[in-house]
């Protein structure tokens, strides 16, 4: 067990995980206590002893599930004939776990060929329709044996197989064929007595009697049986790694799924999973940062002496001011100008960074908003009207006017106009953040717009999403900026995003 | 470790003075464990009104066993306030509860001097006539930095109590990094140092609960010292099963549509989902309507009891009423 452990532990801080040494001691302290064959106790307590944070969760679970895949008898896999070599074995070396385990798979994936489609599609239905969990882990068991059409050694990760089984399964059919049976169960054939039907309705309407599905009822059931098609899903996702695991090695599997936390994805390479995920961080993010900068204005202690508060103060020490009181300065806010690249190699960056800014716009006086591709225009006003931040930044996609010629990124153009019609606007309280890869498309950079707005304002910063050593490569003309700017900054992710917005404010 | 930085005059190998501190041994006194399984555990807790999971009862289960400390992150209104207290009622102890805020110092979470009865036990002493009958400044000192002056505040009273406490620390995220520090000694081992007085130790391990609504990363020491609970909004089974349990009153299927309603506003995008304590009053109030089935109409009229922005509402209620979208089969 202790090596499953240490194995286990090497594996979080791999993928990033800060673990101390006291905190795998703990764990291996906490796992005393309890029975080792309840999988689920295990998990709770190496996950209250080695996980720290909310955000690291799903990281946990990940290493946790592949880690501990082939451990617990009612996880073995046993395919259509029940397990009968306890795979479970719980000090075994993962190796002699792994090869036993994969003749199971073989053996499984044989029992599922004995099921046809049809009578799979109907078993899915039954177990959708009924809740049942037990039966759901058998059809998700059945459903990757038969579709994933998983072959031993193949170096494919486990969403290739999910997508695969998943697609054979039709479950958008299946949620649209549960509702439209609970539909006509409650509207009813019409001579049937009304009670005969209530038994055997589906959740949310049992017991009801007959009539009209309602818009709220409807909801609630496609809320149920949604909720129901992702434990499926979860099931399936579980047995393939179960069977990839067995394959192929504890080790090697961990490897494969591991993935970079939230805040350490790159804006520029993120998938459409990953944006999602990013997207999710990001209120917390800003929620937090929001709340450290009030604290920290309301900390700096440089205010005038507070004559009254330490008079008082001091009659708890017999009069004496042994403790003077200061006044709270009123903290300067300064004006912002964004000026974002939105065209579509750094759109996601644009995005995220006036989602943070917008978030904590009350630590400025003012945020102005600027974006361009080769045209520029001014989407402030979409940010006040709009109700969420989020919402606002959706729109800014959609109305904002930012193509002038072509639609591909000219610097030069867009920050000549900005001069021409913003530029007065600039005053010595404003600061100004251009975001983009500087990537221009060979037109003339016209960096004198930059010089003279630096000249204006208080400050200019320039954020690039791509790595330091990209820039001033191919078409990159960032430094020909940079000379003008007051910092440029590599921002590739949330984390480095988040400490260049705290640096500012 | 020295707390307190006002003054070294004890050394630090003094013998703590009446306080009835346990020196002598440098094992946490752990006592008998409090709850023999977790699923003991979990009954009982449900016994005082709390339903727990499985994960919930673990992590407490084990907080005894290890004599550890837990902290309680999630959301707000997911009752993480509410399991210190229950806690604190199925054992029988008393729950010492210390709530943190902005500004925190150990004066108020510690411990603090009663400069004004130490300042009139010193004029006492110099108003006393007869020259020969009064003390010495080394015997006053003495008597002044005595157990007579010391005001307790949460964190040593829990850790000087003789009968089995359980000690809350609330919102322990709103106190800044530097404050959390003060907390550091008593998590990990369950004593304070007085530096006039020496260091007291618990004569018994009291339960600790940190709570946290996540508006900042907490220090990684003070995490390290701690299980770690993530407290998440319930399953829909749990949800109703707590509704069946705290409102009176209420039927079976009232109570399933009720949980089944704020899953699905759950799963929108909201400003602030409802939490437990809203989806309790909602409950409460369709009971008190006397109403037996929620329908679109007292759905919408009832909304602001569960949402509390107006944007949140209007989006919801738009979900409520667009619910329709697959054509009829």
């Amino acid at each position: 067990m202790l090596d499953v452990l240490t194995g286990f532990v090497g594996e979080l801080r791999q993928v990033g995980l800060p673990v101390s040494v006291t905190e795998a001691a703990d764990a291996a302290e906490a796992i005393r206590h309890l029975p080792l064959e309840d999988r689920q106790a295990i998990k709770y307590a190496l996950g209250a002893t080695l996980v720290k944070s909310s955000a690291h969760w799903r990281a946990f679970d990940t290493a946790f599930e592949v880690y501990f895949s082939l451990r617990g008898p009612q996880y073995a896999i046993d395919g259509a004939d029940g397990g009968d070599g306890a795979p479970g074995d719980e000090d075994g070396a993962s190796g002699a776990d792994g090869s036993r385990g994969l003749g199971q798979a073989e053996r499984g994936a044989g029992g599922g060929e004995a099921v046809s489609p049809e009578e799979l599609a109907a078993m899915l239905y039954k177990a959708l329709s009924e809740g049942d969990s037990s039966m759901l882990a058998a059809v998700a068991r059945l459903a990757v044996g038969r579709y994933a059409g998983m072959e031993p050694g193949r170096p494919v990760g486990g969403t290739y197989y999910l997508y695969r089984t998943l697609r054979n399964l039709d479950l958008d059919g299946a949620l649209a064929r549960l509702i439209g049976e609970a539909r006509a169960a409650v509207e009813g054939p019409g001579t049937q007595p009304a009670a005969s039907a209530g038994e055997d309705l589906g959740p949310v309407i049992r017991g009801r009697r007959l009539g009209h599905l309602s818009p709220l009822e409807e909801r609630l059931l496609e809320d149920e049986y949604k909720a129901r098609i992702d434990d499926l899903r979860r099931a399936i996702e579980a047995e393939i790694r179960r069977r990839l695991v067995a394959d192929r090695g504890v080790e090697a599997l961990a490897k494969s799924l591991r993935k970079p936390l939230p805040e350490d994805v790159d804006f520029m390479h993120a998938t459409r999973d990953e944006l999602v995920q990013m997207r999710r961080a990001v209120q917390p993010l800003t929620r937090k940062l929001q709340a450290r900068l009030a604290r920290k204005h309301r900390h700096l202690r440089r205010g005038a002496l507070d004559f009254r508060a330490t008079m008082r103060h001091s009659l708890s020490y017999g009069g004496v001011p042994a403790e003077p009181r200061f006044r709270h300065p009123k903290p300067t806010k300064p004006e912002l100008f964004v000026i974002a690249d939105i065209s579509g190699s750094v759109a996601a960056f644009a995005r995220f960074t006036l989602h943070l800014v917008h978030a904590i716009a009350s630590q400025f006086s003012q945020v102005r908003s600027f974006v361009f591709i080769d045209g520029i225009d001014e989407v402030t006003g979409i940010f006040d009207r709009a109700e969420t931040v989020g919402e606002a930044v959706h729109r800014v996609n959609q109305e904002a006017d930012v193509v002038w010629v072509d639609g591909h990124s000219d610097y030069g153009h867009a920050l000549a106009v900005f001069w021409q019609r913003w530029g007065g606007d600039v005053g010595p309280k404003t600061s100004i953040i251009l975001l983009g890869d500087a990537r221009s498309n060979y037109h003339s950079p016209e960096a004198w717009v930059v010089k003279e707005l630096a000249q204006r304002a208080r400050r200019v910063y320039w954020l690039n999403p791509e790595p330091r050593s990209y820039w001033g490569s191919g078409d990159s003309i960032v430094e020909h900026y940079a000379q003008f700017c007051d910092g440029v900054f590599e921002c590739r992710n949330l984390r480095q995003l988040e400490g260049f917005v705290e640096h500012l404010v | 470790m020295t707390i307190s930085a006002r003054s070294d005059e004890a050394s630090p190998g003094e013998q703590p003075k009446g306080l009835g501190a346990a020196r002598a041994s440098e094992e946490l006194p752990i006592g008998e464990p409090r709850f023999a399984s977790v699923p003991e555990l979990r009954e009982r807790l449900r016994e005082v009104g709390y339903l727990a999971d499985d994960g919930l009862a673990g992590v407490v289960y084990l907080a005894d066993r290890l004599a550890k400390p837990v902290l309680v992150e999630g959301p707000a209104g997911t009752g993480k306030t509410e399991l210190a207290k229950s806690v604190s009622r199925l054992t029988g102890a008393r729950l010492i509860r210390l709530q943190c805020y902005e500004g925190l110092d150990e004066a108020k979470a510690l411990y603090e001097w009663n400069y004004k009865k130490q300042l009139l036990r010193i004029q006492v002493e110099s108003a006393t006539p007869d020259e020969a009958r009064r003390a010495g400044w080394e015997e006053l000192e003495e008597d002044i930095f005595s157990e007579e002056f010391l005001l307790t505040r949460p964190l040593l009273e829990a850790i000087r109590a003789s009968e089995p406490v359980v000690l809350l620390v609330d919102e322990v995220d709103r106190v800044e990094i530097e404050t959390e520090a003060l907390l550091l000694e008593i998590l990990s081992d369950y004593q304070v140092s007085i530096p006039e007085l020496g260091t007291v130790r618990a004569t018994q391990i009291p339960l600790v609960f940190l709570t946290s609504n996540n508006t900042r990363e907490l220090s990684e020491a003070l995490k390290r010292r701690c299980l770690f609970l993530h407290l998440d909004y319930p399953s829909v089974e749990r949800e109703r099963e707590i509704v069946l349990a705290k409102v009176p009153g209420i039927t079976e299927e009232l109570a399933d549509q009720v949980a089944r309603i704020v899953r699905s506003l759950r799963s929108l995008e909201l400003k602030k989902h409802p939490s437990i304590s809203e989806t309790l009053d909602w409950a409460r109030t369709l009971v008190l309507l006397g109403i037996d089935s929620v329908d679109e109409q007292t759905a919408r009229d009832t909304l602001h009891l569960l949402l509390k922005y107006r944007s949140d509402i209007e989006t919801a209620a738009k979900e409520v009423a667009a619910a329709t979208r697959r054509a009829p089969a």
